[in-house]
């Protein structure tokens, strides 16, 4: 057994409702430091991740994710839009057509789509972009996988995420639109990094 | 902040809706997906020139639309790149099968989104090339950047490339035109004041009322540094120099001078600012041949301008001059 179908749409129902809530916060952190629009993006294309899961309702996890890549790659635009896309391509090309999930699986998909971010926006650690909470997320879901809790993986990943968000306060950016700030853009959260944090949460939560 | 819109989150497709209308001699608006075309596109054995960004930039890039520049502009968000399913419906509605030319600003969002649909409409059987625009000497370290942005030097990239299109060039070769403008121009700005982005509501940073930004792009974002307001002469010299340091310009050269509006600054001040500009190029010896002053690629209201500065050669020059026919830039028919 494992996680299923109905794991991944409680999962991207769940994003889109952080999306929603955290829609100002979201726009207020990418306001500091990039042009106010993250919040607005985020939320306008986990609403048509819905629209899409309502309408064509998949049967797999992976096809969930895949069918969640296309609406954010058509919908989201700025950065996160291909980055986004290409995270939940990758994670639900990893998870096949398997009906259910395990805890290696999980972990793999979750590697994968930190993969996909990395070879599109071709960012490392520390340049503070989602990739210092997605990084930090797969190692500790690989680490927690190997007792086979589906459960355990995914929460290990969202605190991972979540105090990988935080870290990225300090940093100076060296990707993407904070870039340009140079030294002003530390003592700001990484806008990419937070909305990472808060679907990778959405996932523990769908699995509780 | 008071704007003159009535939903935020209708900003653009209202927008665009009025351009379509006011405009329906020069074009046609697909509204889903978003994107504007010339409205005799596809032109038989021409290539198709395909530009486009967030919205908030106007008259960029849907005022150049038309005869001699673009054949198609696909608008994002306010702020944000479009998306692959607007820009690849562009590309196929413009493709006459001589290929279509991607003119993209080097902002992160418009390159991966801009190269995700080059892919797809390669899949498709269409032909295409990027011209990647990154005029802006603010962005001094690309090692740790994501690289200079593009910003007043599209207009004249799209002016260009548009006119060697038009004249008959085969794909390579208005790309290489592209790419030649791109790498004879460069750019720098200032805000006075920021913008407010529609659906954020508040400004997109916080300046004084004593105080300006140098070194901005065009979206909003606050610029490389933060300086106590001076004259417009002292402002157009911190402008100007790093422009022509970058540049190289040496007595002798013929440039084209391009003084852009970001959208609150009257054209009084902008040609305040052309007037300093053009001295100080004369007194390094170069001869402005060409000149641009207006609002071209703005940031909404953001008050304040950048100046451009392109290195001319007799084709360029030739290809500035040839006939433009689009809502924003006019001449010679």
């Amino acid at each position: 057994m494992g996680l299923d179908v109905n794991w991944a749409v409680k999962w991207l129902t769940l994003s889109a409702q952080a999306m929603a809530e955290h829609r100002v916060w979201l726009i207020e952190l990418d306001r500091a430091i990039g042009d106010s629009d993250h919040g607005e993006n985020m939320d306008r294309g986990f609403q048509a991740v819905l629209d899409k899961l309502a309408e064509n309702p998949p049967e797999t996890p992976g096809a969930a994710l895949k069918l969640t890549a296309m609406a954010l790659m058509s919908k989201v635009g700025g950065a996160a839009g291909p980055l986004y896309g290409t995270a939940f391509l990758r994670a639900g090309t990893s998870l096949g057509d398997a009906a259910y999930v395990d805890a290696a699986a999980l972990a793999a998909a979750l590697g994968a789509a930190r993969d996909g971010i990395v070879a599109r926006g071709k960012a490392e650690s520390g340049d503070k972009t989602m990739v210092d909470a997605w990084t930090p997320a797969v190692e500790a879901a690989a680490a927690a996988a190997a007792d086979g809790d589906t459960l355990a993986v995914l929460i290990a990943a969202a605190e991972a995420a979540e105090a990988g968000a935080v870290a990225t306060d300090p940093l100076v950016a060296r990707k993407g639109r904070a870039s340009y700030l140079g030294e002003r853009s530390a003592g700001h959260r990484d806008p990419g990094a937070a909305s990472s944090a808060l679907i990778l949460r959405a996932a523990a939560g769908a699995a509780a | 902040m008071k704007k003159l819109i009535n939903d935020p989150r209708a900003v653009v497709d209202e927008s665009v809706e009025g351009f379509g209308l006011a405009h329906a001699d020069l074009v046609t608006v697909s509204a889903d997906p978003k994107f504007v075309t010339r409205r005799d596109a596809p032109v038989a054995g021409k290539v198709g020139l395909v530009s486009g960004g967030g919205s908030g930039h106007e008259p960029l890039h849907a005022g150049f639309v038309g005869l001699g520049m673009l054949d198609a502009a696909v608008p994002g968000a306010v702020f944000t790149s479009p998306t692959p399913d607007q820009i690849i419906p562009a590309t196929l509605a413009v493709n006459s099968g001589a290929g279509v030319v991607h003119i993209v600003k080097n902002y992160t969002g418009d390159v991966l989104n801009f190269e995700t649909a080059a892919e797809m409409a390669q899949a498709e059987g269409v032909e295409i090339r990027t011209v990647l625009v990154n005029d802006d000497v603010a962005v001094e370290d690309s090692l740790y950047t994501a690289g200079r942005r593009g910003v007043g030097g599209t207009v004249l990239v799209e002016k260009i490339a548009g006119a060697a299109a038009e004249r008959g060039d085969d794909l390579d070769a208005v790309a290489a035109i592209g790419d030649r403008v791109n790498q004879n121009v460069r750019t720098m700005g200032v805000a006075l004041s920021a913008c407010t982005v529609p659906h954020a509501g508040s400004p997109s940073f916080d300046l004084k009322d004593d105080e300006i930004e140098i070194g901005i792009g065009i979206h909003g974002e606050p610029g490389r540094h933060r300086i106590a307001m001076e004259g417009a002469d002292a402002i157009t010299d911190r402008l100007l120099d790093p422009v022509l340091g970058d540049l190289g310009v040496a007595s002798g050269d013929k440039v084209l001078l391009f003084v852009n509006g970001m959208g609150g600054t009257p054209l009084s001040e902008l040609y305040i600012v052309y007037r300093r500009a053009a001295q100080v190029l004369a007194d390094r010896g170069a001869t402005v041949e060409r000149s641009l002053v207006g609002n071209y690629i703005t940031s909404l209201e953001m008050q304040g301008c950048s100046i451009s500065v392109l290195r001319l050669d007799d084709e360029l020059t030739a290809l500035w001059d040839a006939p433009v026919h689009t809502a924003a830039l006019r001449w010679g028919m």
